[in-house]
């Protein structure tokens, strides 16, 4: 069997960032398993701009974003193999995969960084009651076709959700030469960028219609019409608020689902709330030297969180093969998050094993405005920031300093949440 | 002109079609749709009924019993997925025991073996653990089945069509005329004619009798919703779970499926549309309120489809399967509602004895009475999986990720007799796109194998034939 010191699953933007700070860490044997035809994963549909406005201060499109890093990787020549599908890894970290090339194979990893991303939620899991014909789509599959592949799905369009990529969708199908009749979201607020509203349905003079839903589907063969109805507050649709619209294409925008089926059949333990792998300061997962990052440990809104994000596990996975031998005290303290807060990556901090800095990412659950982020250590408020607004659609953070953990030796817990005052 | 003429490519017709090939027959299928098992057979319970649930004597208890010990067999010859998992009918309330009782009568009087009412409630969650505390008794039925509707469908038109039968698609019978020795079959794709013509147009059965009979039928379609539950939920009860049966048909089920899916339903909505496979709000609403009501904790949450089938509901609920007297050649399949999934190995059998014996049809000594399904690689050896992956890389290109459907199966699924023609086609065949995300991640692969494989440009590439077509053109061709 062929040993590598790191095996990294997936070879989209969280991937290659790891790979590339794991190699510039020291280590020699990196190995990134991508199931596409090419390294970049979800970015080379992408198209769009607005990419690496933090990483690289410029504003690249999606496949220029990845081609940074895709280059990076050449430079240090490190090993990678396309096409290729993991099938399972073992707890002793034993990756399977296969490809055309090499058949089934068995890799010994010393140590595993997930990076498999996210995918779509489907109609299915949403209930949508209707008929079931063709042009139905959710928003990165329809992405695909006219992105990578230049086919229309259809010619008039009404979008269901108003994540990012129903967002972005709703300005490429438009700029494709199809009419975009209405974005409906089932929430009182967005679940996308604010510059993603502005410059792809306001631009556009496309409606949104908030607490909006699909009641209704007709179309045996081919999609005719959707009919969508206002929702009350507990989201569900008040009768005579319906309006029907003929269409031939609806786009799902409904959410994204971290993809961790290799991680849960390993034994990794997941956050409920985020469908990712619950990880420590170093991103590390219950299983010693399996780390996570990207979207299959949390969605993100912005790639270049992402690739700070898989630099650290990156990082960190190369102090972990090289077994640095970090003196750990034992102090573990836990992230609770709380009053909006809907979670915390990571979950704890130990703070023994932490960099000088440590960014905790998290979203709050609703639209709060002139609210404050307060972080608790124990009792004691340490942070108290004012935000003029919050949405679930922006990801939050607030950044810990190892010096300030230091200085409260018996601290079990740190609360992040929102105050009014 | 034909021997025998078989209206509708759905479980019955296609059962008529498997047994006829046994002889020495010049026989067609006509069907409406672009392939087979495209109305009732593809959305239903895949549940192969005990038998004990028909009233004794009548024909639907007679086959529902026959098709049941048919099936392990025919499983085996036609190889398509087929699992005894046993049932239980589930009596929430002491005083209705008596009603468990008499359903286990009957059965018994049906010739339903191995039954057995359970009143020993530690046994009965052992069994199941997760039935409803509620539980006051129930009926075990260990001879009840699960099957995969669409490959029985398939597997029994695949192996008619290798036997000889012949197969037309998107033909739709128009009008039917009387000849002097037989009839004439008017469709939107030409005129034919036959000796014998079978009726087994499901929910369309009444019009084509009505059509030539004076004695008039009428057939209700009675619309079921369900809902599918992820795999993660595949094992929360391991035998097909029904409610001790109320007024309208067998009430919620919850059962598991033979590729380890939970299904939940049907409703019983009686509608006028023979063509209304919409879900509704309401339908899915009732499901996911009825459902816990024999099982405890079902993780509704875990759904990741809906949808609806329709019942061919003859008003007298029983199968007609005869020739007509007012119309001598003209045999019906009709009425074929629940237990027709489980019956229709005795339908096929059935209906070929009658034409056999009136036509005094010789064997045919080329007829094969096996079939092999799609080779699924999961089946293999890790060995074996790498012998065949060196003969065929195909089998290592993952298309779907949640079923495991490699390239090889589809390419399969598509050159095989009667193979798919569409998205759907390929997913009934090998489940491309039937996993947690849709087919999100596999139809637009899928568009391209087909393409490939059909020589046909994208945007022909359809979802179920006919209009449904995936793609309209290309980027910026209309503006």
């Amino acid at each position: 069997m062929k040993q590598y010191d790191i095996v990294i699953i997936g070879g989209g933007p969280a991937g290659l960032a790891a790979a590339v700070s794991a190699r510039d860490n020291g280590i020699e044997r990196i190995l990134i398993l991508e199931r596409d035809k090419e390294l970049g994963g979800i970015l080379n549909q992408c198209i769009h701009n607005g990419f690496g406005l933090h990483t690289f201060k410029e504003e690249l499109t999606g496949p220029e974003y990845a081609d940074r890093f895709a280059q990076q990787v050449y430079e240090r020549n490190i090993e990678y193999k396309l096409n290729t599908m993991v099938m399972d890894i073992s707890k002793e970290k034993v990756v399977t995969a296969m490809n055309k090339e090499d058949g089934l194979f068995e890799i010994q990893a010393k140590a595993v960084i997930l990076a498999m991303g996210c995918r779509e939620r489907s109609r299915g899991a949403l209930n949508i009651p209707g008929y079931r014909p063709a042009g139905i789509y959710s928003a990165g599959t329809a992405q695909r076709l006219v992105n990578m592949e230049g086919f229309m799905p259809g010619r008039e369009v009404v979008i269901l959700g108003s994540g990012d990529i129903g967002l972005i969708m709703a300005r490429r199908m438009t700029l494709e030469g199809a009419k975009v009749k209405v974005v409906a979201e089932l929430m009182p607020y967005s679940g996308g960028l604010k510059r993603n509203i502005v410059q792809c349905l306001n631009d556009y003079d496309i409606p949104l219609k908030l607490s909006h839903t699909v009641v209704d589907i007709k179309g045996k063969e081919r999609l005719e019409s959707v009919t969508i109805a206002e929702v009350d507050g507990k989201g569900k649709p008040i009768p005579g608020t319906e309006e029907e619209y003929t269409c031939d294409t609806l786009l799902l925008s409904v959410g994204l689902i971290p993809e961790n089926e290799l991680s849960s059949s390993m034994g990794v333990q997941m956050n409920r709330i985020t469908s990712g792998p619950v990880v420590n300061e170093s991103l590390e997962t219950n299983i010693d030297g399996v780390f996570a990052c990207g979207n299959v440990l949390h969605v993100h809104d912005l790639v270049d969180f992402v690739s700070e994000e898989a630099k650290a596990a990156g990082k960190n996975a190369a102090r972990y093969v090289q077994d640095m031998g970090l003196e750990d005290d034992g102090q573990t303290i836990m992230l609770n998050p709380e009053n909006g807060v809907r979670y915390t990556v990571p979950s704890t901090v130990r703070p023994a094993h932490m960099e000088d800095t440590m960014t905790v990412r998290f979203r709050v659950g609703n639209v709060y405005k002139n609210h404050y982020i307060s972080v608790y250590y124990d009792d004691e408020r340490m942070m108290h920031r004012k935000r003029q607004i919050l949405a679930p659609g922006e990801m939050e953070q607030v950044i810990l300093k190892k010096e300030d953990l230091l200085k409260h030796p018996g601290m079990k817990t740190i609360t992040i949440k929102l105050e009014e005052e | 002109m034909y021997d025998v003429i078989i209206i509708g490519a759905g479980v019955s017709g296609s059962a008529v079609a498997r047994e006829l090939s046994r002889y020495k027959v010049n026989a067609c299928v006509l069907e409406k749709n672009e392939d087979v098992c495209c109305g009732t057979s593809k959305a239903n319970s895949g549940i192969v009924h005990a038998g004990y649930d028909a009233q004794t004597g009548s024909l639907m208890a007679k086959l529902n019993v026959e098709g049941n010990k048919m099936m392990p067999e025919l499983s085996k010859e036609l190889d398509f997925p087929f699992k005894q998992c046993g049932s239980f009918v589930v009596c929430l309330e002491e005083e209705r025991i008596k009603d468990l009782e008499e359903l286990y009568e009957r059965g018994v009087k049906n010739g339903v073996e191995h039954m057995e009412v359970i009143k020993d409630k530690a046994r009965i969650h052992e069994m199941e653990p997760n039935l409803t505390d509620d539980v006051a008794a129930v009926l075990y039925a260990p001879t009840a089945g699960i099957v995969c509707p669409f490959n029985l469908n398939i597997a029994l038109a695949e192996n008619a069509y290798t036997n000889g039968v012949e197969f037309k698609f998107d033909t739709e019978v128009l009008d039917i005329r009387r000849l002097e020795n037989g009839w004439e079959i008017v469709t939107n794709n030409g005129v034919y004619e036959t000796k014998y013509i079978v009726n087994a147009a499901g929910v369309y059965a009444d019009k084509f009798h009505n059509m030539v009979s004076e004695e008039k039928i009428h057939i209700t379609p009675r619309r079921g919703d369900y809902c599918l539950l992820d795999k993660s939920a595949g094992d929360h009860v391991s035998r097909t779970i029904f409610a001790l049966p109320g007024k309208y048909g067998k009430g919620v089920l919850v059962t598991p499926t033979v590729h380890g899916n939970m299904l939940v339903g049907p409703t019983a909505i009686d509608i006028e549309n023979k063509e209304g496979t919409a879900t509704t709000k309401e339908g899915i609403d009732e499901l996911i309120e009825k459902a816990g009501m024999n099982v405890k904790d079902l993780p509704m949450r875990q759904v990741i489809t809906s949808f609806a089938g329709l019942r061919a509901h003859e008003d007298h609920h029983e199968f007609i399967i005869k020739e007509l007297e007012d119309a001598p050649g003209f045999i019906d399949c009709a009425g074929i509602e629940s237990p027709g999934l489980t019956s229709c190995p005795a339908i096929g059998k059935m209906v070929a004895k009658m034409i056999k014996e009136k036509m005094d049809l010789q064997n045919n000594p080329d007829f094969v009475g096996t079939r092999k399904g799609i080779l699924d690689p999961a089946t293999l050896s890790k060995e074996e999986y790498k012998e065949l992956i060196k003969k065929n890389p195909a089998y290592v290109n993952i298309i779907c990720r949640w079923e495991m459907v490699t390239e090889g199966e589809i390419v399969d699924s598509i050159r095989r007799p009667l193979g798919a023609k569409s998205l759907d086609g390929v997913k009934r065949r090998t489940r491309a796109g039937m996993g947690r995300c849709q087919s999100g991640f596999c139809s637009p692969r899928t568009m391209e194998i087909l393409q490939r494989e059909l020589n046909i440009p994208m945007t022909e590439i359809t979802k179920s034939g006919g209009n449904s077509k995936l793609v309209v053109g290309t980027n910026k061709d209309a503006l």
